[in-house]
This record gives structure tokens, C-alpha cells and sequence, in this order.
């Protein structure tokens, strides 16, 4: 196709003319490999093999004595029980809550935005949401201790403490990790909000449906796929998040992401780098299938957004 | 009237939750801010923002990590915006792939990354010790200018530099630009650099400026590959310090929301004239 495009009008040279054109089709094409050859290197190189050392770590078990590798599955085995196994689930169940949430309350937000008739707010919420869903991590979570933790202004303020609150429980997590979902929501499902056209709305109250009847039967069937990608893509953020979590409630809560971080730092017992290996190989493989639900879901909802 | 109630009714609604929602979203800024003047039975106190020039590794701290950053900012640039333009003026194959390996970061989590990055550091010490190698390996953990960080940072920035760089491309027609340039006399380096560097020039920054706040905030890789840059440090004096650690850290999200907001403004202009 590409040839034909450059191929010029039939003249005297017509005939040397089309193996010319081939020849700069071709010489084009491996100059754009050379120029993507360092970025494809680089990626293959500095992703690749750390990649590769964590499939081929999760796998292997290193005798010290005799310096021999060989395969086995007992890593894996390891963490998907005990501690490990209890880790998994309350950060998948930790995601599901927060992820759930997120998506109530961006949907929520993201409503009253666009219902809304004040002017600029929407340019002023989709900034801030755009800021605010992308970096969250150590800043984020000091700012809620000096906020809600122990001797946090507003738990001073409302004596929260003697309400029971506490900032470093699973509610706590809860509470900041939606600071940057929900805006992360925002984002995904303004657009699909913006699809639901007023002219859908007018015809159902002139057939007589109740604004809860258009929901249900109109709306939330047409925002289905926005808002379960939604959720897929939050619950993923929710399940990679290590920073916040880290700098908030240390190794105290078990998540994921803590324990491969402790087993990885130092004062660790031997072995256990292919226990978090395996973690980590977990965790990819969760994060594969969260995209892999999430691609289709996208496409999906993208048919409404014409 | 029925319809106009409702209507009434739905605006009161979406007023609570916009109000519920600055509360939410203003209370943690506005709360860390009084935590670090107020204290309490004392009353006002700037000290932690006067301390922190003079606080231990701040400085160094904040130069590695800023150092970290225009080193990450130029060696992403220079690996995406060739490989870009190229499948701009190609477009088949090499696009798709370009494209799948410069979203696959965002699908990895950071943790998983690390994990596997620390064991091919560890590889150095256990089989390369006899081989040239294994100086390469210590180099690259320099503590004072750890490379190792930067390598890993250019693939956590590749998913947003290809993404601006991408917006940025397809407001421009390439081919043409590139031929009429050509037909100009210029070679490919002109092309690049007098055609279409500066016609990108929005969506460098705004790669330039993703990136930065990406490196300035990382906590995650340097943690684990310990390494003390920005985050870690605020991390590790929170102990001692803890007025100091949350100013420092109100400050950091203010510049970085504030980087952050220099983007959008930027991102916001080449959408809207076409």
C-alpha cells in the first residue's frame, strides 16, 4: 500500500520507477527499526530480564552448599498458604472494597459535575481529578496522618480516638487510597456520562418512566461497561499501591505488597527471596487478568462515546 | 411542577455531593497545614518550614532526586522520540509493538518489578565476581548516584512519555511535514530538529514534566533498592521529625500538583483549536 503512495507518474522512467520505490519503502522501513531499536533494546534489556529473574526465580531453589539450581514449584506452593496466602486476600479483598467504593462515589461526583450548571467546573474537576488520580504515595499518606492518625488535627478535633478510629486499620487504607480513586473515577466515567444523551432522558419521561426506571432500564445498562472497567482498572491501581500503604502502616497490615517488600529487604531468612519472587509472579499474573478483562471492557464502552 | 421540584431536588443533590466532595478532598491539605504551625498548647510556630533547609540530607536528598530525574528525563526522550517519529512516517508492525512495550510498566506493579530488578543486582555479587561485569554492576549501584534507579525509572516513564508524545504526534501530519521539509533540501536530522521537535514542543514539556513528577515521587523502587532519594528520606526522618516530614510533604504535593497543572494547562491547547 505504501508503494503506491509514493509511486510517482507514469514518464520515461516509469520503468526503473516501482523497484526504486521498493527499494525506499524498504530502506524506510529499516531505518524506523533502527530508530525504535534502542527503545525496543533498552525495554528488552532493563524490563525484560528483571522480568524473566522473577519467572525464572519463583521456579528455582539455588543449593548454597553445591551451587546447583533446579526447578521447583514449592515457592509458589508457599505463597498461596499461611501468612502469604492471608496477605493475597486482604489485599484483593482490600482492592474490591476500595475499588467498589470508588466507583459509587467517582460516579457520584462525576454525575453531580455534569448535571452541574455552575461554569468552569467541570475544566476545574477534571484537572484536579487528572492531578489527583495520578500521584499519590509518601506525600499522601502524611498528609492523612497529620490529619486522621493518632494525633491528626481532625481526630484531635472531633476526639475521634474515642470513637474507636483508627487510621491504620483496613478502613483507614480505605479512606486514603479512595483519595486518589475516586478521582481516577472521575476521569474514566465523565466521558461515558457525557454519552447518556439528554434526548435518551426527555424520552423516557415522556413515556412515563421515573428517573429511577431510566437508571435502570437506560442508564446504568449503558454505562455498564465504563463502570465495571472502572472498577477493574481501580481495583488494579488498589492492588499495586505499595507507598502509601508503607509509609502509613508499616508492615502492620497484611497486604501483598508489604510482605514482598519484607521479604525482600535484608533481614530475611534464607529462602525467602523465591517466596516473594512468587509473590511478585502472583501479583503480575493478577495484574495480567485485570487487563485482560479491562481491554475488552474499554473497547466496549468506547462504541458509546462517539 | 412535578418535573420542576424534581429538578430542584436533583440540583440540591448534586450540591451536597460537590460540597461532601471539596470537604473530602481539601480537609487532608488543610489539616496537614495546621499540623505543622499549630502546636497545640503552644500556638503558631513556623519552625518546621524554617528547619528544613537546615534539616540532615534534605538537600542531598532532593538534589539526587532531581538529579534522577533530568537524567531520566533525557534518556527516556532520547529512546521514545526517534521510535515514535519513525512509526509515524512507518506506521505498521514496529507501531503496535512500539506501543505494547511502552504500556506494559503500567501493567506491572512497581513492587513485582523491583523484586525481580533486586534479584538481577544480586547477581552481580553471587556469579559475577570473578568477571569485568561485576564493577559495571557496583557502578551502577552508586549510592550517591544510583544509575540503577534511573534505567528502572525510564521504563516506569515510558507509559507516560509515550502517551504525551502520542497526543502530541497526532496533531501534526508527519509524512507531509517530513517530505516538504525533504523537498527543502533538509536531511533527517533538520527534519527532526528544525521541523518536528519544535512543532512537539508541548508534548516534550509535558513528557518532561509527567516524568519529573514521576522520579520526584517514586517511592516504591528506591525503597527497595535502598537508595535515599526525596521520598525515602521524608520517610525516614518522619520518625524524628514529624512536624517536618509533613510540611516537607505538603510542599512536595504542592509542586508536584503544581507540575502536574502546568501539563494540563499545556495539554488542554492543542485539543481545543483544531
Amino acid at each position: 500500500m505504501a508503494d503506491a503512495v509514493v509511486a510517482p507518474l507514469p514518464g520515461p522512467e516509469a520503468v526503473t520507477v516501482p523497484g526504486r520505490a521498493r527499494a525506499r519503502t524498504r530502506s524506510g522501513g529499516r531505518a524506523a527499526l533502527l530508530a525504535s531499536a534502542p527503545l525496543l533494546l533498552f525495554a528488552a534489556v532493563f524490563f525484560g530480564l528483571p522480568l524473566l529473574a522473577v519467572l525464572v526465580g519463583a521456579f528455582s531453589v539455588t543449593d548454597r552448599k553445591t551451587d546447583t539450581t533446579s526447578f521447583t514449584t514449592a515457592h509458589l506452593a508457599h505463597s498461596l498458604q499461611g501468612p502469604y496466602w492471608t496477605a493475597m486476600v486482604s489485599s484483593i479483598r482490600l482492592s474490591a472494597i476500595t475499588a467498589f467504593l470508588g466507583i459509587v462515589l467517582g460516579t457520584l461526583l462525576a454525575q453531580a459535575v455534569v448535571a452541574s450548571r455552575v461554569r468552569g467546573l467541570r475544566t476545574v474537576v477534571t484537572t484536579a481529578s487528572g492531578v489527583l488520580a495520578n500521584f499519590g504515595g509518601v506525600p499522601l499518606a502524611f498528609a492523612f496522618i497529620a490529619t486522621l492518625g493518632i494525633s491528626g488535627v481532625v481526630t484531635q478535633l472531633f476526639r475521634l480516638d474515642s470513637l474507636g478510629w483508627s487510621l491504620y486499620t483496613e478502613t483507614g487504607l480505605a479512606v486514603v487510597y479512595l483519595y486518589f480513586l475516586v478521582p481516577l473515577m472521575v476521569l474514566v466515567i465523565a466521558p461515558a456520562l457525557d454519552g447518556l444523551r439528554p434526548q435518551w432522558r426527555e424520552a423516557a419521561a415522556n413515556c412515563g418512566a421515573s428517573p429511577w426506571r431510566f437508571w435502570r432500564h437506560v442508564g446504568l445498562p449503558v454505562l455498564a461497561p465504563s463502570l465495571l472497567g472502572g472498577f477493574v482498572l481501580l481495583f488494579g491501581t488498589a492492588f499495586a499501591a505499595y507507598a502509601t500503604a508503607a509509609a502509613m502502616v508499616g508492615a502492620a497490615l497484611p497486604l501483598v505488597t508489604l510482605q514482598i517488600a519484607d521479604a525482600l529487604s535484608g533481614n530475611v531468612l534464607v529462602g525467602q527471596e523465591g517466596v516473594a519472587l512468587a509473590l511478585a509472579l502472583d501479583m503480575v499474573i493478577v495484574a495480567l487478568l485485570v487487563m485482560a478483562v479491562y481491554l475488552p471492557l474499554q473497547r466496549r464502552s468506547a462504541r458509546w462515546l462517539r | 411542577m412535578a418535573a420542576l421540584t424534581r429538578s430542584r431536588r436533583a440540583r440540591a443533590w448534586s450540591a451536597l455531593v460537590l460540597l461532601l466532595a471539596a470537604v473530602y478532598f481539601v480537609a487532608p491539605l488543610a489539616a496537614s497545614f495546621v499540623f505543622t504551625v499549630d502546636i497545640p498548647g503552644k500556638g503558631l510556630d513556623w519552625s518546621a518550614y524554617t528547619q528544613l533547609l537546615g534539616a540532615p540530607g534534605f538537600g542531598a536528598a532532593l538534589l539526587r532526586s532531581l538529579g534522577l530525574g533530568a537524567a531520566t528525563i533525557l534518556i527516556t526522550l532520547l529512546l521514545v522520540v526517534p521510535a515514535m517519529v519513525a512509526i509515524r512516517l512507518r506506521p505498521g508492525r514496529l507501531a503496535a509493538v512500539v506501543e505494547v512495550v511502552c504500556t506494559l510498566p503500567l501493567v506491572v506493579p512497581p513492587i513485582a518489578f523491583v523484586a525481580g530488578i533486586s534479584t538481577v543486582l544480586q547477581l552481580g555479587p553471587n556469579q559475577l565476581a570473578t568477571t569485568p561485569l561485576y564493577s559495571t554492576f557496583l557502578a551502577v549501584q552508586d549510592t550517591d548516584f544510583p544509575v540503577a534507579l534511573v534505567l528502572a525509572y525510564v521504563i516506569l516513564a515510558l507509559p507516560f512519555v509515550h502517551r504525551s508524545l502520542d497526543a502530541g504526534l497526532r496533531t501534526l501530519d508527519v509524512p507531509t511535514l517530513t517530505e516538504a521539509a525533504r523537498s527543502c533540501g533538509a536531511n533527517s536530522w533538520q527534519v527532526l530538529f528544525r521541523v518536528l521537535l519544535p512543532n512537539l514542543r508541548s508534548a516534550l514539556s509535558s513528557a518532561a514534566f509527567l516524568t519529573l513528577a514521576l522520579v520526584l515521587g517514586e517511592y516504591t523502587v528506591a525503597r527497595i533498592l535502598n537508595f535515599e532519594t526525596f521520598p525515602v528520606w521524608i520517610v525516614k526522618v518522619s520518625g524524628d521529625y514529624a512536624r517536618l516530614s509533613v510540611a516537607v510533604s505538603l510542599l512536595s504535593l504542592l509542586i508536584t500538583w503544581l507540575l502536574l497543572l502546568v501539563v494540563a494547562g499545556a495539554g488542554t491547547r492543542p485539543k481545543e483549536s483544531p
